[in-house]
């Protein structure tokens, strides 16, 4: 992957274009991803939204949960910037409070979800004993009806699991795990296609022939020249899953009022369209805005990952 | 290609049964008793809620009951709604028109403005058009449905008064008023629904014909004196529609799942709402008879995708 950087330097001054410095993949990926504009502005969006609801609470002092009923339904104002809602709690303190939850679900969910169905896909892949009856297991979760089956699970499970660990982990993990199990597939597959053409590459051959065992091979050898498509899979099923835990929380089926993510804050207002529309569109707001930057931001990753583009 | 659709069909029959019996043991497995909206009346003696337990097989091993289930699915009888007391396949006739009614069209709509905005794109790359088509998509796939239902009910049915909010399914149409009270009250849900599919869609069908514009069949066709217009319809278009037309397919059970959400915004009385008010009220043969029909129409989509594939692309080996 890395060509010879002394010589490119040499090119690129006879040409008279940019020097670049000497790169790596990464580094090369990088420098690609940092010339796709609307990338760039998507990932400052998506840094200042982190750090809105991580930072955020420290800076902006104002309790999630004080109810006050002479504040109720108030549009924005100066004490309170993204105004409140019927029982008069802050919506900006709600919001910030709410995004880290909604920000760690989309994460979180979609860690369990790379990992899966990167094991998943890499055993396919590799082993040709594990090949079929792993590609129809993937094949089996891609026949399940998701949504609906995730509203059912949530709401079947929902007690069990908060009287074992506590209203919010409780629930946390059921929305993380049940997000996380219905979406390894497409990365499974992804994983298996890049797993099945890199094994047949010499540089296999060549570690395979130095004594490199099977667990070496697949860990050190080839999952790092699969990482691309895995690290674009895994930016847009972050913003997949933020999606999913809101529309959860939408439908009353995710995380309880006091825990008020996004999604939920817009089910509590959606009664109140009429008298206080400000309370819908700021999380409402906040889930798009969220979203749209990873969406970008993994449409950067692609081009600048893509070997294709050589630029 | 008559023993590749066969075998496709012998894989998709496993399929739909491990399915029906996954959605049997989620329901079955659940700590939640299907009987405890009859457990939260006191007027039901313990006794009556045994007997009422046993007869209705409750008690059984679930490998006898999950073969009971199966068996009265396979005979066409959905079982009865333990909240409306009525067949459930009457609630789903009632409901399945109503969902068909606005995720159909949608999904039409979405696909009709899809296939052009997508070609004009890949066509002209790089133009006001494409930049503009590009944030579309981008913004169409990246905003929550409910938030789009939310902010045209703001706008549409709060400030403006255009559109009612409410989806009226007891309206008939008998005139040219009625019709238009009919458009009225779906031009919102169906917007919702179509922005959507329209911003996947047209996506994926940019990404296909810029594939294929670089080839060479491109180059001859244009070398031997064919107008641009012909080269692309003709050509550059047919071939790129192939996968298009496979992901159009696919995309149908997604859609219906996507309805569960519109139709709860805007009370659309569908087989979406259906799913949401009977997995609140615990009625279980309702919520195990829908889940098995969303199960059918993913494996029944798939199925169809793999055929017209086979069907429209000569080139796929049946292997």
């Amino acid at each position: 992957m890395a060509a010879p950087a002394a010589e490119l330097t040499k090119t690129n001054v006879l040409v008279g274009a940019i020097t670049r410095p000497p790169r790596s993949l990464w580094k090369d990926a990088w420098w690609q991803f940092r010339r796709h504009r609307l990338a760039m502005v998507a990932l400052g969006t998506f840094i200042f939204l982190v750090l809105f609801t991580l930072v955020g609470p420290l800076l902006y002092h104002t309790k999630i949960d004080v109810i006050d009923f002479t504040l109720s339904l108030k549009g924005p104002s100066a004490d309170h910037l993204l105004g409140t809602d019927d029982l008069g709690r802050d919506l900006l303190a709600r919001a910030m409070f709410g995004g880290r939850i909604s920000i760690a679900v989309g994460l979180t969910s979609v860690f369990l979800a790379i990992t899966l169905g990167t094991t998943i896909g890499a055993a396919a892949g590799f082993f040709n004993r594990m090949d079929n009856p792993l590609m129809r297991l993937t094949d089996l979760f891609l026949s399940l009806p998701v949504l609906p089956l995730l509203l059912v699970i949530i709401y079947l499970f929902r007690d069990s699991l908060r009287a074992a660990f506590g209203p919010e982990l409780g629930i946390f993990l059921m929305i993380v795990g049940v997000i996380g199990v219905l979406n390894w597939m497409p990365v499974a597959r992804l994983v298996r296609a890049s797993f099945l053409s890199l094994k047949q590459k010499e540089f296999v051959e060549a570690a395979r022939s130095v004594g490199a065992r099977d667990r070496r091979i697949i860990v050190r050898h080839i999952l790092p020249n699969a990482m691309s498509p895995i690290l674009v899979a895994a930016t847009i099923g972050v913003g997949g899953a933020i999606l999913t835990e809101s529309t959860l929380s939408f439908l009353g089926l995710g995380f309880p009022s006091d825990v008020p993510t996004w999604g939920r804050i817009l089910y509590d207002a959606r009664n109140y369209l009429d008298i206080a529309p400000h309370w819908a569109i700021f999380p409402g707001l906040f889930i798009f805005l969220t979203v749209l930057s990873i969406n970008f931001i993994g449409d950067g990753l692609r081009d600048a990952l893509d070997p294709r583009k050589t630029s | 290609m008559s023993r590749y659709i066969l075998r496709r069909l012998l894989i998709a029959i496993p399929t739909v049964a491990v399915i029906s019996f996954v959605v049997f043991a989620i329901l079955a497995l659940a700590p939640t008793d299907p009987l405890s909206s009859f457990g939260a009346d006191p007027r039901v003696p313990p006794e009556v809620r045994a007997t009422i337990r046993t007869a209705l097989g409750l008690d059984d091993p679930w490998p006898i009951r999950y073969v009971k289930w199966v068996t009265s699915l396979a005979q066409g009888n959905f079982g009865f709604s333990f909240m409306s007391h009525s067949p459930v396949i009457d609630l789903l006739k009632q409901r399945v028109p109503n969902t068909l009614a606005v995720v159909g069209v949608a999904y039409i709509i979405g696909v009709l403005l899809a296939v052009p905005i997508g070609m004009i794109s890949a066509v002209k790359r790089y133009s006001l058009f494409d930049h503009a088509a590009t944030t579309f998509a981008f913004v169409g796939f990246s905003v929550p449905t409910f938030f789009t239902g939310i902010l045209l009910i703001i706008v549409f049915s709060i400030n403006l008064r255009w559109f009612p909010f409410i989806y009226d399914s007891t309206l008939q149409i008998h005139d040219i008023g009625s019709f238009l009270d009919q458009v009225k009250q779906s031009i919102m849900p169906i917007t919702v629904l179509a922005l959507f599919d329209t911003a996947t869609i047209a996506r994926y069908t940019r990404a296909e014909m810029l594939e294929h514009l670089p080839l060479d069949y491109v180059r001859t066709a244009r070398s031997k004196g064919l107008k641009e217009q012909v080269v692309v319809l003709r050509h550059v278009l047919r071939n790129s529609l192939i996968p298009v037309v496979t992901l159009v397919a696919l995309g149908v059970p997604t859609v219906f799942g996507g309805a569960i959400v519109t139709e709860q915004i805007f009370r659309v009385p569908g087989i979406g709402e259906l799913l949401v008010r009977s997995i609140g009220d615990g009625d279980t043969p309702v919520v195990a008879a829908i889940l098995l029909i969303f199960a059918v129409l993913v494996v029944l989509f798939n199925l169809f995708a793999d055929v017209l594939y086979a069907v429209l692309d000569p080139r796929i080996r049946y292997s």
